[in-house]
């Protein structure tokens, strides 16, 4: 007789923790006729949660050195090549081809490993020493936006998944993130992976569950600093529009599939989820110069 | 305090009123469309007024929606035949041209400025109209070197921009806008604030003299909504707007759904803090710069002043004396140092907030100055024993209002001055380097002035964090906002 399979009772992940939806909901995504789970249909209240915990996450993050940042995520490429299998198998449940699956995962570790390498750097790109005409040192330097919620790629559930985390992380920013509703799998996956990657618990927050449900709270939440939107549905993107003016999030619209592409490995992808701060003091002999205080 | 000055006594200096002979305004403004005065199809024309004196300058066409539309019109076919053909360098000439006639007009801009807006003469002549032509001098050279500015990105102009100016530094803040959007290769269909157009009128004049190709910038003047019928225009490819945050959220809403680029430089309620250590006498004229520069119409104005504890009483005493020999009343004299309130409006505005700062239970100081008896005034003020829930700690006054709270720690006064929906500016005062820049570091503001206060400059990114608005201007910056990319 074969043995029985234990399967596999998918969790969200909040502040660090994996619980399963405060609303006691779930739903089954199905791929090739089968069920995949039973998947947290997360509710509003899951996503305020989370945001608590990305907000609480936020300045420890942003605090931490750029060396430090880029070794986290790139401990977190680590720890996912060590688990490869497990991602292609579930790429493959989700209706993946094999050699589809395995390269998702390559590119998804490769992906990481790129973004890693900005931590330290993307401030130096995007930095100036600004000369203005009076005696002052002024300089311009990009600060992370804050708190991102990331309404991630539906066709892409691992590597489009990546390709919005990463930037975001690196910029130091903290963010919650809502997983592809279809092809939820990887997204609880990459969690487990997450918390045995040195990263702290609330810089990332994945929930599963109905995009159409999630996305009107995602863009109204006050205390969001900047939305990503990847999808190309306008009445999806006009909601968002309107909704986010409350708190002027700053509104990201990407591309829903696709990022197998090498056009998601650039700075602007960090820069973007990036404020510019200028500063400005006085050179000595103030009055000489004439440039008063 | 026996060697105090008494400035409340005989401490008056003669008039130095600067003259307004030399310059040339018409009675009546039409509007500048596709490089020629076209009288406004809607047929109404407002008039602008002196606010020093509530007496009529000239009369200014209100832009309707077919006079909207034909702008737009104008801005697109020179887009499209002409501005988007040709190459930057030549891009950049014209805009040297526009950057060098401001120069020889500087006198009388800054004339015109300060009879149309109040503010008084030293700041326009020191201040806007100089930083106005250092503008579009330095968006001028960026004009062939864009590629440059965003390595790897293929840069290109986005199309016609509808840009939308206020009224507290009109002259500059067109520049502002229209310099980075001509060299980014776009074209521009502006309308400045309702209550100070003539610079802008001005300004389409010196853009026919410079022969810039006709449509490549249309000035519309009008009220708000002239401004929504740009906006809403659906050949218009990017809004820039500056103004109230709460006008900045209905612009937004508007554009939601579209494909449209924005840039929103919105309120701002300004923490200025004085730590201890800080150079009082210094820090004292930094405050009084940061509150009281331009009547305190300034986005940017540092409105809610932070004093440690231990400093408190001597910085206040001499906050009083400073403001004490503040010169208020014609904006043309030389020496006066606060000019009139814009307007009627805004006046009863910044009343209606002294009167909730009293009821509020906040300690009211008022300079012991005499206001003229016509014109729209109001005496330099300060509120001590505030609290941060008040709102005059809250909400944007855009008025020469300060309002004090006190605080003990670094870590209180970081948590107190990021207690707002706002994030535009702030101001650091204190000796020790360190503390500068944990405050400049943490101080969630687009703009940090450590040991100054006010300063601009074209090379300088100015722009806000959270409700303050997006994107920047100034700087290489500021050419982003105007730009798409591959």
């Amino acid at each position: 007789m074969s043995r029985i399979e234990v399967l596999k009772t998918y969790k969200i992940y909040i502040g660090g923790k994996f619980p399963r939806t405060e609303s006691g909901r779930y739903y089954q995504p199905e791929a090739k006729g089968n069920v995949l789970g039973n998947i947290c249909l997360s509710s509003r209240k899951d996503f305020r949660n989370a945001v608590v915990a990305a907000r609480s996450a936020q300045g420890g993050w942003s605090a931490k050195s750029a060396y430090n940042r880029s070794q986290i995520l790139y401990r977190i490429a680590e720890i996912l090549e060590g688990r490869k299998t497990q991602f292609s198998e579930e790429l493959i449940q989700q209706g993946s081809k094999k050699a589809q699956a395995e390269k998702e995962v390559d590119l998804s570790i490769d992906r990481l490993i790129y973004f890693a390498g900005w931590c330290d750097k993307y401030t130096q790109i995007f930095s100036s020493v600004n000369p203005v005409a009076s005696s002052h040192f002024n300089f311009s330097v990009p600060e992370p936006t804050g708190v991102v919620a990331i309404l991630s790629p539906e066709e892409s559930g691992l590597l489009g998944l990546i390709s919005q985390i990463a930037p975001t992380i690196a910029g130091g920013n903290t963010c919650v993130v809502l997983a592809s509703e279809n092809k939820p799998l990887c997204s609880i996956t990459l969690a487990e992976v997450l918390s045995t990657s040195d990263v702290p618990g609330g810089v990332i927050n994945i929930l599963t569950g109905n995009r159409k449900e999630l996305i009107p709270h995602f863009a109204a939440h006050m205390d969001v600093n900047a939305l990503v939107y990847c999808g190309d549905n306008s009445a999806e993107i006009k909601t968002i529009h309107e909704a986010a003016v409350d708190n002027l999030k700053r509104v990201m619209i990407r591309d829903g599939g696709g990022y197998v592409s090498d056009k998601y490995e650039n700075p602007y992808l960090i820069s973007s989820l990036q404020e510019t701060k200028t500063t400005w003091h006085p050179i000595e002999k103030i009055g000489a110069a004439g440039s008063g205080y | 305090m026996k060697n105090k000055i008494d400035y409340s006594s005989d401490w008056n200096l003669d008039p130095a009123p600067e003259s307004t002979s030399h310059i040339k305004l018409k009675k009546k403004y039409e509007l500048f469309i596709g490089g020629k005065w076209v009288k406004p199809k809607s047929g109404k024309y407002f008039a602008t007024i002196n606010p020093a004196t509530e007496q009529k300058i000239s009369d200014v066409a209100e832009a309707g929606q077919a006079d909207v539309d034909a702008a737009v019109k104008a801005a697109k076919k020179a887009y499209d035949t002409v501005w988007s053909k040709l190459s930057g360098k030549e891009r950049g000439k014209y805009i040297y041209r526009i950057a060098r006639l401001i120069q020889e007009k500087a006198r009388e801009f800054s004339v015109i400025e300060s009879l149309d807006s109040g503010k008084v003469i030293r700041e326009s002549r020191d201040i806007d109209i100089p930083l106005a032509a250092a503008h579009f001098f330095y968006y001028a050279g960026w004009a062939d070197k864009l590629e440059f500015a965003f390595p790897n990105r293929q840069p290109k102009s986005l199309g016609v921009a509808a840009q939308i100016t206020p009224w507290n530094f009109p002259m500059l803040m067109i520049a502002w806008k229209i310099a980075p959007a001509l060299a980014a290769g776009n074209t521009v269909v502006l309308k400045p604030a309702e209550t100070t157009s003539l610079t802008a009128l001005k300004l389409a004049e010196v853009i026919q003299e410079a022969g810039l190709p006709d449509g490549v910038v249309n000035i519309v003047t009008g009220y708000g909504k002239t401004g929504a019928m740009m906006v809403e225009h659906k050949d218009v490819a990017k809004v820039a707007f500056t103004g109230s945050t709460g006008v900045g959220k209905i612009i937004m809403k508007s554009i939601s759904g579209t494909n449209k680029k924005s840039t929103m430089e919105l309120g701002g309620k300004a923490a200025n803090i004085i730590f201890e250590d800080a150079p009082l006498d210094q820090a004292v004229e930094g405050v009084i710069n940061g509150i009281y520069f331009n009547q305190g119409h300034v986005c940017c104005a540092g409105s809610r002043l932070f004093v440690q504890e231990s400093v408190y009483e001597i910085v206040i005493r001499k906050l009083k004396d400073r403001m004490e020999s503040l010169y208020v009343g014609d904006p043309m004299d030389k020496n006066t140092d606060i000019g009139a309130i814009n307007s009627k409006k805004q006046l009863d505005v910044i009343n209606e907030y002294i009167k909730i700062g009293k009821e509020e239970g906040a300690e009211i100081y008022q300079t012991k100055c005499t206001l003229p008896k016509k014109g729209y005034w109001c005496k330099p003020t300060l509120f001590t024993n505030v609290a941060q829930s008040n709102r005059i700690a809250q909400e944007e006054i855009f008025g020469p209002v300060l309002a004090i709270q006190t605080f003990r720690t670094v870590d209180e006064v970081i948590t107190k001055a990021n207690n707002t929906p706002y994030g535009l500016s702030a101001g650091v005062w204190t000796d020790k380097g360190s503390k500068i820049f944990n405050l400049t570091s943490q101080l969630k503001a687009g703009v940090v002035w450590a040991n100054t206060y006010n300063k601009f400059d074209p090379t300088s990114p100015f722009g806000g964090y959270k409700e303050s608005g997006h994107g920047r201007e100034g700087g290489l910056h500021g050419l982003e906002p105007y730009l798409k990319f591959d």
